[in-house]
């Protein structure tokens, strides 16, 4: 059984890592989560977020939030990437693969997949 | 919705939007039915409010003028033959106790059922997302009971918050340890 001791043992090991970490997050991952979101599968996509960025050990650099409707509900699930001092990033129509792909190619290589991409937002 | 516990997803967005401080979401099922309850401590809702929250064409979004929430929770429950009611008192009136409830009974036997789904998953998301919130998520099973209070994990966790991703694996893994050892599919 997953035990509070585990849970005990988890805070050892975070708080030793929230003393290194240094400032906000670099990037922002926002998964919209309102009804139309949600209809259209982003809990799925947001969860994918959270679990490859903490896979890939970058949970210090990126968080992962969520917001409610972003106004273009024929797309959803819409992710928007927020990088400081780069314009924002909004892909469509995601799915947990997609999503994978995000953060193999945008988050941890720095490259944008335009195909995903939807332009003047 | 593919799955109730998308709805639940959505409706508890809900009360995160009315700022509530705990939000419980309460599954009570028989052989027969699925009672979902989900209740806060809001800000609460207007009497004209109240009256046309079922209506697709109320919304308190900006960027669209229907909201389908509460529409779609209602369908689903009435397809089967069940109901929902939403109940609230607003804080401008009830400056004590303020809040919604909102609460939808399934015939789960009838062709129209809508499956619960990964509730798992709703539970996790809810917590990532609002994570200073205290949720309380019970499921009453014919074989036993399911279990979450976020205010007992804050207990252990002291400042480490419950939306750090080791925290949100724990607690999906917990839950699912729970359903397995009642035996609940």
């Amino acid at each position: 059984m997953k035990s509070l001791a585990e849970l005990a043992a988890i805070r050892e090991k975070m708080q030793n890592k929230v003393v290194l970490r240094e400032g906000g997050s670099d990037i922002r991952v926002v998964v919209g989560m309102a009804t139309c979101g949600i209809a259209a599968g982003a809990r799925p996509v947001l969860n994918t977020f959270v679990e490859e960025v903490a896979k890939a050990g970058l949970s210090d650099k990126i968080t992962v939030t969520q917001t409610g409707c972003i106004g273009i509900c024929q797309f959803e699930p819409v992710v928007e990437i927020y990088e400081s001092g780069k314009d924002k990033v909004t892909y469509v129509k995601m799915t947990p693969e997609k999503a994978k792909e995000v953060v193999e190619k945008h988050l941890k290589g720095g490259q944008v997949i335009e195909d995903y991409v939807i332009k003047n937002i | 919705m593919k799955e109730l516990s998308l709805n639940i997803l959505d409706i508890s967005m809900n009360s995160v939007k009315a700022r509530a401080g705990t939000v419980s979401v309460t599954l009570t099922e028989t052989d027969e039915t699925l009672e979902i309850k989900i209740a806060d401590d809001g800000c609460g809702m207007k009497k004209e409010l109240l009256e046309s929250v079922t209506d697709p064409f109320t919304t308190t979004r900006t960027t669209r003028k229907v909201g389908l929430g509460i529409p779609f929770f209602k369908m689903e429950a009435e397809q089967t033959g069940g109901f929902l009611t939403v109940t609230s008192k607003h804080e401008s009136e009830f400056p004590e106790s303020h809040g919604t409830v909102t609460t939808a009974l399934f015939y789960k036997n009838h062709l129209d059922f809508t499956p619960l789904g990964d509730i798992v998953s709703t539970v996790v998301t809810l917590i990532q997302g609002s994570p200073d919130i205290r949720w309380i998520f019970v499921h009453k099973t014919p074989r036993g009971e399911i279990s979450l209070d976020t205010d007992e994990l804050k207990a252990v966790l002291g400042d480490v918050p419950l939306s750090a991703p080791d925290v949100l694996v724990w607690i999906g893994e917990n839950l699912k340890e729970q359903y397995e050892t009642v035996g609940y599919n």
